[in-house]
């Protein structure tokens, strides 16, 4: 298995947000994370990439232990992810933003800034050609100098992507890809995704659109209340009782309910 | 060059204080860069500046060794005092910053044996010369343009804008801001070290809460986009004071009129008003 | 010996207390560190000294005119400065920034009028009487001077907890979108508060240039230096914790002066801040964070 979390329990004070949470991520596997607004969802990535630390319980990511680690080691590592309010920088231009996400990479030392030289110069425009390969595979190849900011939202999020995937990750953690986008785009997205899977690359994502995810993964875990109640195919998880009821009585979700339907 | 040596001869003082400003204005650009509103600046000026001159005075350690002893000792206060205190964010750093600040201050005015006292050290030897300072500045600019243009300067960038997205980009934003900060106590005890050297006289007051914020105000009013935005800041608090001397006793009142005034008209700075001039000089279309 | 120290430190703690709440109203409210809110203390005593020299008013009435002075000078404050930022949506250090330039220009403006040395009120202005309870002697002034700052501490916190306009403010102060959302004159609340700040400042500043019987300047700037320890103490921003924290600052100065007497005293106070500051960045009376995600 590539990643692991067993018995994974985070509370903050008194409020029980995840209770003993075991969910695996198998090499080159694509897995969904879905559930209920509030069922603890992102804070199962903020837990693995560090963000948080587990109250209880283990994360085991190619091996390598990650309870305790710094969010940049476990970035190095090879997990990367995106936010589900997009977390961008703002005020630089869309370049700049996977630049950035590169920078650990780069094969000149801080000091080698210093002076310049023709390695430096080499190596820096090899660092932009490789941010405008990334840029293109999500689209935003000719608006790589437009400040981040001035992106319409579902293009930050394909930024967001793109930066993700500048750090060189094993993992890509996608929290709500498809949110506020249309059709069209998360057609375009779902494909874009399925790239990267075929590029040898793993996935666990986080999304609402009930279709856009059966669609996707082979593989589904589902949250309710901080509690795993179904794991498996998505047929599997489709017919399971406990999974429909949790959806069922959430009126403000109904279209999802409409998913686990028998068609 | 007889018209040289006059004005050097006239206002010498002056453009040696306008270089040694600029150097305290680069010293918080450094932490303003990555975010931070960090105001020891003037505590690591008076390290920098006690250790140079005690160097000098009672020792006879040659000026250049005693220059680099004065940006070193900050520099290790820093990193000692860094690693704790930079968890800290927003007003809180500040605050923690400025009670530091006067711990040092105290501190040296309690030390009397060996600083003085409140009296202060006297006939430091008057060694800075304008190229000291011209030198010290512009090695400090050239280092801090070429971080801004590179890596260094974009992952300080993207921790200003958003600290924990720039950590799972995989940089380390700690150390980035323990860099910042070390670099920055450097600058401002150079500073304080070749300020001692012409002013001839130094006492733990001039280094106090008013000195920090002096710092800040340079920072902030110059824009913290470019190493030139406080080069900028640190020009003009300097020479405004100057600049009004026709105006007596109501030049303190003008000074101040006018910090409220570039402040309310250009938020971000002095600097962000020239972009449009340099925009349209580097014929590139302005992004907005 | 102890009760004599107790009286001092409860009316100097009284003064830092609403120095402090000034201080802490505006950072919680509108979220700016007012550097110039020394300098409005210093105009709070000039005004009243000339309004007792000059116009030979009653000391009541020349705390009134301070009060008047300042709550302008607090209004001009937000009109010319705070709202022109708020509008330009303008970085969060700028407006400090400007209030350093504010409080260059005050001290430099009074200095200009009155010039840079220490003024005193004129003796026959001051209540001289001393009451004598049990052998501790307390000054007609002194008293005064503890009831006005207990009285007006406790006219704000009762607004505060009260009043419609209290309730706004707190809620302002907890979530600026959230009270706009509500329907409250957010703009009119900024106003108001910058108003309140100042005048508290003022005050503090007629009470401190009674008890010490010094005016001058550059008064304020210590003054600072202490409002922001004791805003530090306190937790920025936290009103409760402005009062208490004051108290503490007031009683620490008392007691040390009486005690320990060394000049290494400012150093360990400042030592202390550093640490809280480190320990606990809410303050010693304020709850822990929790890091953010």
């Amino acid at each position: 298995m590539m990643l692991r979390l067993s018995s994974i329990s985070k509370h903050f004070g008194g409020l029980q947000v995840l209770q003993e949470v075991s969910l695996t991520v198998p090499e080159r596997g694509i897995v969904g994370l879905i559930g209920p607004n509030g069922a603890g969802k992102t804070t199962v990535f903020n837990l693995i990439t560090g963000l948080l630390i587990p109250s209880e319980g283990t994360i085991d990511f190619l091996g390598q232990r990650l309870n305790g680690m710094a969010s940049y080691q476990i970035t190095r590592f090879g997990v990367a992810r995106t936010f589900q309010n997009v977390r961008i920088f703002r005020e630089m231009s869309v370049m700049e933003n996977v630049l950035v996400a590169m920078g650990y990479q780069s094969n000149y030392s801080a000091a080698s800034v210093l002076l310049p030289s023709p390695h430096l110069r080499r190596a820096q425009r090899r660092e932009q050609e490789i941010a405008r390969e990334l840029l293109f595979k999500v689209g935003l190849a000719d608006q790589a100098d437009l400040l981040a900011g001035k992106l319409s939202y579902g293009a930050q999020r394909r930024m967001e992507i793109a930066r993700a995937l500048a750090t060189g990750p094993k993992l890509l953690l996608l929290d709500e890809p498809a949110a506020g986008m249309n059709t069209v785009e998360k057609q375009q997205l779902m494909d874009e995704i399925l790239k990267l899977h075929e590029s040898r690359l793993s996935l666990l994502i986080i999304e609402h659109d009930m279709r856009f995810i059966m669609n996707l993964c082979k593989q589904i875990v589902v949250l309710n209340f901080g509690r795993l109640i179904a794991q498996g195919t998505p047929d599997e998880v489709r017919a399971n009782p406990e999974v429909v009821a949790a959806y069922l009585g959430r009126e403000d979700e109904p279209e999802i309910a409409t998913v686990f339907m028998p068609s | 060059m007889e018209w040289l040596d006059n004005f050097w001869a006239t206002y010498s003082t002056l453009l040696l204080s306008v270089g040694t400003n600029v150097l305290l204005a680069l010293s918080i650009y450094l932490t303003l860069a990555c975010g931070l509103l960090t105001v020891a600046n003037a505590a690591f000026m008076a390290i920098g500046a006690y250790t140079a001159a005690l160097l000098t005075l009672q020792t006879g350690t040659p000026f250049l060794l005693a220059l680099i002893l004065g940006a070193l000792l900050p520099a290790l206060v820093a990193m000692l005092i860094g690693r704790p205190t930079l968890r800290l964010s927003g007003v809180y750093l500040a605050m923690a910053t400025l009670a530091f600040g006067e711990v040092v201050r105290i501190l040296i005015l309690n030390a009397e044996d060996l600083t003085g006292g409140a009296l202060g050290l006297n006939g430091i030897a008057q060694l800075t010369t304008g190229f000291d300072v011209a030198f010290a500045l512009i090695g400090a600019l050239y280092v801090l343009l070429r971080f801004a243009g590179s890596r260094i300067g974009r992952a300080m960038a993207a921790i200003r804008q958003d600290e924990i997205a720039t950590e799972l980009m995989g940089l380390n934003v700690r150390a980035y801001k323990l860099f910042a900060f070390v670099l920055g106590a450097a600058l401002a005890g150079l500073a304080g070290a070749l300020n001692a050297h012409f002013t001839f006289f130094i006492s733990p007051n001039e280094y106090g809460f008013e000195r920090a914020v002096e710092i800040l105000a340079m920072g902030v009013l110059g824009g913290t986009g470019s190493p030139w935005g406080a080069v900028l800041g640190g020009v003009v608090i300097t020479l405004l004071p100057e600049l009004l001397r026709g105006f007596g006793h109501y030049r303190p009142l003008i000074n101040g009129v006018v910090l409220i005034v570039i402040i309310i008209y250009s938020p971000q700075g002095i600097w962000d008003l020239t972009r449009f001039i340099r925009r349209r000089h580097s014929g590139k279309p302005a992004v907005n | 010996m102890l009760a004599q120290q107790f009286i001092n430190a409860i009316s100097l703690g009284g003064v830092y207390a609403l120095f402090a709440l000034g201080f802490t109203l505006i950072f919680g409210v509108l979220g700016i560190v007012n550097l110039a809110h020394g300098a409005v203390f210093m105009l709070g005593a000039y005004s009243a000294l000339h309004a007792v020299i000059l116009l030979r008013l009653p000391l009541m009435a020349a705390i009134l005119a301070a009060i008047v002075t300042t709550g302008a000078a607090g209004w001009l404050l937000d009109k010319l400065i705070f709202a022109p930022l708020r509008a330009r949506d303008a970085p969060h250090l700028a407006p400090m920034i400007a209030t350093i330039g504010l409080a260059i220009c005050l001290s430099s403006s009074v200095e200009g009028f009155f010039g840079a040395q220490n003024l005193r009120f004129p003796v026959e202005a001051l209540p001289t009487e001393t009451l004598s309870l049990g052998g501790i002697r307390i000054t007609w002034l002194e008293l005064q001077i503890v009831l006005l700052a207990f009285v007006l501490m406790g006219i704000l916190m009762w607004c505060l907890k009260q009043t419609r306009i209290g309730r706004a403010l707190r809620g302002l102060a907890e979530s600026p979108k959230a009270a706009a959302l509500l329907g409250i004159d957010v703009e009119g609340l900024f106003r108001f508060t910058s108003v309140l700040a100042s005048l508290l400042g003022g005050v503090a500043g007629v009470l401190i240039a009674l008890y010490t019987n010094a005016v001058f300047p550059l008064m304020g700037q210590p003054m600072l230096h202490k409002g922001i320890a004791v805003v530090i103490l306190g937790g920025m921003g936290d009103i409760r914790g402005a009062l208490l924290g004051g108290f503490f600052l007031g009683f620490a100065e008392v007691f040390s002066v009486a005690y320990i007497g060394s000049t290494m005293r400012d150093a360990v106070a400042f030592g202390l801040l550093f640490a809280i500051l480190l320990l606990r960045p809410d303050g010693l009376f304020g709850k822990a964070t929790q890091r953010r995600a």
